[in-house]
């Protein structure tokens, strides 16, 4: 078996996300989220004193961590590591206990009405057939950036080795693979 | 001065997610609590077991180890309630995860029916046993035979090895909270042994509602304070630990010292659970007053309360409190 070089990444530039949710309604879209629910969801932040304010736009979703809490939090094997690192839920596995969602530090997972934990899958479908995520290829305002940041090539690399970024919650020990541009 | 926050808007709105995580309700609340005292009937009846050298003098106590199976299966219904895919549960047996406290929590219950059948065969008197063959199909009578004859040959191993079921179980359902590091109230080690010994004290408080010996009786509420003076200094040490490490744990102890669940936990768990069933006890076996049944009844509504407060405020405890 081929040793997994790639590690799928994410990077969002807070400086161009206008919080148009449109990377919501994509990846409600493709993925049949159901009604009330959502993999990738739009957070608004202020911080300062008045007039002294910084406003921060971020598409945030799933974190595919690189130590998963998930991953190890699951009892039956169903969360596990797919390719590039992405982090997956197979639904036939999975019992519904929701360890992994207390495990989560993102709090990026739920319960589908049918029962099994669901979550962001990178689009690991469409990624496959060599097109990006639902929700990076309808950013309007070219926020989201997705791909192998193993590669120095990839786009995703040469954001993350020219920009200036932060993930969240570093201190949960997870290594998070989403990655706030500033 | 790093800017103060002021504002967090999100559009995500997941149920059981938002505004802070609620998935887990009654069902684990329910088994948390019936798991410590199902810890606890094993460690103390097996306990009493082995100090007497001669089994167990109240005739009440001989059955516990099946009412212990019993209360143990009703917490697992009510853990199979909890799931959501609830079709899958074979899922748990299908797979060793090493890494999930959850998967060997679902592996110490399967192993726990066996050793507890063993307890209780080889605690059954004569009488006891020729009932117990009276009533069982004719097929089953000589496997019976069998088991009883194994339960009364390794009668202390049985024992032994059920006091060590027991303790990991109340062990195990405190560090399964403690695993997860998300859940900034439960980043303790602590909630291992503090479930354990909540779980002796209300196994104690549960065996105590029933009549039993004298002697056996004095023995279970010695033990009991022991239990609930181990339970205040966990409690403070859980505490302090968290308040003084890291940002994540201050935020976290902060909701039991002064936030959202300080009422709840300092009345019901601490001065209601612990400190004033505590008192009685101590008072009534230093003034040689009459023994109350509220004592044993204060103890489990604590106990109750523990997991309660510790499950439902634990999970609300996110790194999103964090600016």
């Amino acid at each position: 078996m081929r040793r997994e070089t790639r590690r799928y990444a994410m990077t969002v530039d807070t400086r161009l996300c206008v919080g148009c949710k449109a990377c919501v309604l994509a990846c409600k879209a493709e993925n049949d989220v159901p009604d009330g629910f959502c993999r990738d969801w739009i957070v608004e932040e202020v911080r300062g004193e008045f007039p002294d304010l910084l406003a921060e736009i971020r598409s945030e979703r799933c974190n595919h961590c690189s130590e998963s809490p998930c991953v190890k939090a699951c009892p039956t094997g169903a969360s596990h590591v797919n390719e590039g690192g992405t982090v997956l839920v197979t639904h036939g596995k999975c019992s519904g206990c929701k360890a992994c969602i207390a495990a989560c530090p993102y709090d990026a997972r739920f319960v589908h009405p049918k029962g099994y934990i669901d979550k962001c899958t990178f689009c690991l479908h469409r990624v496959r057939e060599g097109l990006r995520p639902a929700c990076v290829s309808v950013c309007p305002t070219g926020t989201l950036v997705f791909g192998d940041r193993n590669d120095p090539e990839s786009p995703v690399a040469r954001k993350l080795g020219t920009r200036k970024w932060k993930v969240r919650h570093p201190e949960s020990g997870a290594r998070p693979n989403l990655f706030f541009l500033v | 001065m790093t800017p103060t926050l002021l504002e967090t808007v999100t559009t995500r709105a997941n149920p059981g997610i938002d505004p802070a995580l609620h998935v887990w309700g009654w069902e684990i609340t329910a088994y948390l609590f019936l798991g410590g005292i199902v810890a606890g009937i094993f460690v103390l009846v097996a306990g009493l077991a082995l100090a007497s050298g001669e089994g167990l003098r109240s005739r009440v106590l001989r059955p516990m180890p099946l009412v212990a199976l019993g209360l143990l299966s009703a917490g697992m219904l009510a853990l199979w309630l909890d799931l959501a895919h609830r079709l899958w549960a074979w899922r748990f047996y299908a797979t060793v995860r090493p890494t999930s406290p959850m998967s060997w929590g679902a592996w110490i219950l399967v192993l726990i029916y066996p050793a507890g059948l063993l307890f209780f065969l080889g605690s059954l008197d004569g009488t006891g046993r020729a009932a117990l063959t009276a009533r069982a199909p004719v097929p089953l009578r000589r496997l019976l035979a069998r088991l009883t004859e194994w339960s009364d040959r390794f009668r202390r191993p049985v024992l032994l090895v059920s006091v060590a079921m027991g303790a990991g179980l109340g062990l195990y359902t405190g560090l399964l909270l403690g695993t997860m590091p998300s859940r900034l109230l439960w980043n303790s080690a602590v909630l291992g042994p503090l479930f354990l010994a909540s779980g002796l004290s209300t196994g104690a408080a549960f065996l105590l509602l029933f009549p039993l010996d004298e002697a056996e009786r004095k023995t279970l509420v010695r033990w009991d304070v022991l239990a609930i003076a181990a339970e205040l200094v966990l409690v403070a040490l859980f505490l302090v630990g968290l308040a003084t490490s890291g940002e994540p744990g201050r935020a976290a102890a902060g909701l039991l010292l002064g936030g959202t669940y300080t009422a709840v936990f300092w009345s019901l768990v601490v001065v209601t659970g612990l400190l004033v069933p505590l008192a009685m006890e101590l008072l009534e076996s230093r003034r040689h007053l009459p023994f109350v049944a509220l004592t044993p009844v204060l103890i489990l509504a604590g106990g109750l309360a523990l997991r309660w407060v510790l499950l439902v405020a634990g999970q609300a405890s996110a790194f999103r409190m964090l600016p």
